[in-house]
């Protein structure tokens, strides 16, 4: 066992890295954007790392996971390239999606990534039922569902919930709770702002978790996945945690309270991830080569990705039918 | 509708809460994970609360991904007006749906047709929207006693349910039979009707259509419903723009009235065509 503590140290290390490319992944989305260089919206997660990169760190191979809009984070995480990723945001017929879903709808099937949504609230079936599939097929998988506050509120979430759990559906929920909903705190539009609560309702475990603290979110997802596993039912997870940019492009988010985003960007989780590693003897040395490693992985994923073509336009017939 | 199943089937039929969302969004799921799930959802007014579902998640999956699943989902509903149930319960969903590519549309107007399109509809690998009428419920018919391939029936391939040269009426599930009847009331003036059942909406047997305009030059098409947006518009419109050269008459819609579906029967009969108007219609364009 005494090597336990390196191979910690490695992991987190790794994880650090994958949140440092997200990171700058998102922060290049933001400046190709603001550039001209992409169409249409992007919902940007920088802050929120620690939630996708925490949860797929306890998932095993075969296991799924469906996310929102503001989803680049959890794809990636769960291993999607970030060339085609950036491809797919470019519109590039080398992105994921071949150019035809765009910032919102992240997709890579190949890494379990069934899927980013555009509608809020939607894909929490879509996941309980790889799930039901799961469990039918008798493979083991587990599904993990991504979604914000705001789809507390919605309808499938409900629905979901119960269903799930009356199935002891082998599917973890996890809010990324991040104050708000588009442009309202939450405050202004749920009566109980402590989303856990409605746990109990659905008869399954809810618990409350550090969102910026990626250690304290990968231990809770592994508990949840371990018991969706082992045919126990769902969980639901709340975790803590904060959009350090507006709702999407056109939102400089000026509706957020003085002092708010600097408390936020005070447990930036990155820092708090650095900060433990370098409590723990990490030297300063090998987190710098990790923030090296992470800037060029991401500088040359988006040199190739605007070097790609546009997509064909007769490609756009493709994809609508099988067999048509 | 699915008396027996889970006795047969066991878990494979699940019993749901009465959640539409849910149910649609799920069986999405289990679809790009390896099943054939096939959704129950009871009436097709019902499809308006998982109308999401059915437009943002199943139809538009496999585009939205680039091609990288497939959604072979079947949905069950029951449509159709004539039976008293009233305005939430009796609508024609089928036309809610024509506007969104990548969904089926089936529409079944007898037992074999139901059997041999409904199975075609489950080993189809894209989302089909499955429309059994209400009012045809009672319809006798006969249906394999063992699964038989030989039952199956195409998708896209409408059935010509009387032969004739006078004008060409195309008219599916309820109206079929009113089509069919027309057909009997005509026969006795010396006007013959083809009478074509298209069976699915999408996809939609055109040429079927076309051969026979190219016999009787004249164009009727039934349709219960609401006149506007539907696949009858689409159907006249298509055939006036594309074959005009086929026609001696105009194009011609026979839909139900512009109304919600009404409860009392002397008003909801009245507002859905029948075979006296079908065949009125069908005067109109013989003498044009």
């Amino acid at each position: 066992m005494t090597d336990e503590p390196d191979r910690d140290t490695e992991l987190l290390l790794d994880l650090l890295q994958r949140m440092r490319e997200i990171r700058l992944f998102e922060d290049t989305v933001k400046e190709w954007f603001s550039s001209g260089l992409v169409r249409g919206s992007t919902h940007l997660g920088q802050g929120q790392e620690a939630v996708s990169v925490g949860v797929t760190a306890a998932l095993q191979h075969g296991d799924t996971t469906t996310c929102t809009y503001r989803g680049h984070a959890t794809v990636l995480a769960q291993g999607a390239p970030l060339d085609k990723s950036f491809g797919e945001i470019l519109g590039k017929a080398e992105g994921l999606c071949g150019g035809k879903g765009g910032s919102m709808h992240l997709t890579d099937f190949s890494v379990g990534a069934l899927g980013s949504f555009a509608i809020v609230g939607a894909h929490l079936p879509i996941s309980a039922g790889a799930a039901w599939a799961a469990q039918l097929l008798g493979t083991r998988a587990v599904s993990v569902s991504f979604f914000g506050d705001g789809a507390a509120n919605i309808g499938t979430f409900h629905e979901t919930l119960n269903m799930a759990s009356v199935w002891s559906l082998p599917v973890v929920f996890i809010i990324e709770n991040n104050l708000y909903g588009e442009y309202s705190p939450i405050a202004v539009t749920t009566a109980n702002t402590v989303l856990i609560d409605r746990a109990p309702g659905y008869a399954m475990p809810g618990v409350r978790v550090d969102g910026n603290d990626l250690m304290a979110i990968r231990e809770v997802a592994m508990t949840a996945v371990e018991r969706a596993r082992g045919g126990e039912g769902p969980t639901l997870i709340e975790a803590m945690t904060y959009r350090q940019s507006g709702h999407s492009r056109a939102d400089p988010a000026t509706y957020r309270p003085e002092g708010e985003l600097d408390a936020w960007l005070a447990r930036d989780p990155i820092l708090l991830l650095e900060q433990r590693l370098a409590e723990g003897g990490v030297s300063e040395t090998r987190l710098a080569d990790v923030a090296r490693a992470a800037a060029e992985n991401v500088r040359s994923a988006a040199d190739r990705a605007l070097s790609w073509p546009e997509p064909d336009p007769t490609s756009r017939f493709d994809d609508m039918w099988v067999n048509a | 509708m699915t008396e027996g199943l889970q006795a047969r089937f066991g878990k494979r039929v699940r019993d749901t809460p009465i959640a539409e969302q849910a149910i649609v969004g799920m069986a999405v799921g289990a679809a790009i994970q390896g099943l054939r799930p096939v959704a129950e959802i009871m009436f097709a007014d019902f499809a308006g609360v998982c109308f999401d579902q059915i437009v943002n998640s199943a139809a538009k999956y496999r585009f939205t991904s680039g091609g990288q699943t497939s959604v072979p989902l079947t949905i069950c509903m029951a449509n159709g007006s004539g039976a008293g149930f009233g305005p939430q319960h009796s609508q024609m969903g089928e036309n809610w749906f024509l506007n969104i590519p990548g969904l089926k549309i089936v529409t079944p107007g007898t037992v074999e047709d139901h059997y041999g399109l409904l199975r075609s509809s489950i080993r189809d690998d894209n989302p089909v929207l499955f429309f059994t009428h209400k009012n045809l419920f009672a319809l006798k018919g006969r249906v394999p006693a063992e699964p038989s391939d030989e039952a199956l029936i195409v998708l896209g391939q409408a059935s010509v349910v009387t032969v004739g040269s006078a004008v060409t009426v195309v008219a599916n599930q309820q109206m079929r039979h009113r089509a069919v009847e027309a057909a009997q009331l005509l026969t006795e003036e010396g006007i013959d009707i083809e009478v074509i059942d298209p069976r699915t909406l999408v996809p939609f047997d055109m040429d079927t259509v076309i051969t026979s305009l190219s016999k009787t030059s004249r164009l009727l098409v039934v349709q219960e419903g609401p006149p506007d947006g539907g696949w009858g518009a689409t159907l006249v419109s298509r055939v006036a723009s594309q074959h005009f050269e086929l026609l001696d008459a105009p194009p011609t819609l026979l839909a139900s009235d512009n109304i919600s579906v009404p409860f009392a029967a002397s008003m909801e009969l009245a507002s859905i065509p029948d075979a006296a108007r079908i065949a009125t219609a069908v005067r109109q364009l013989v003498a044009y």
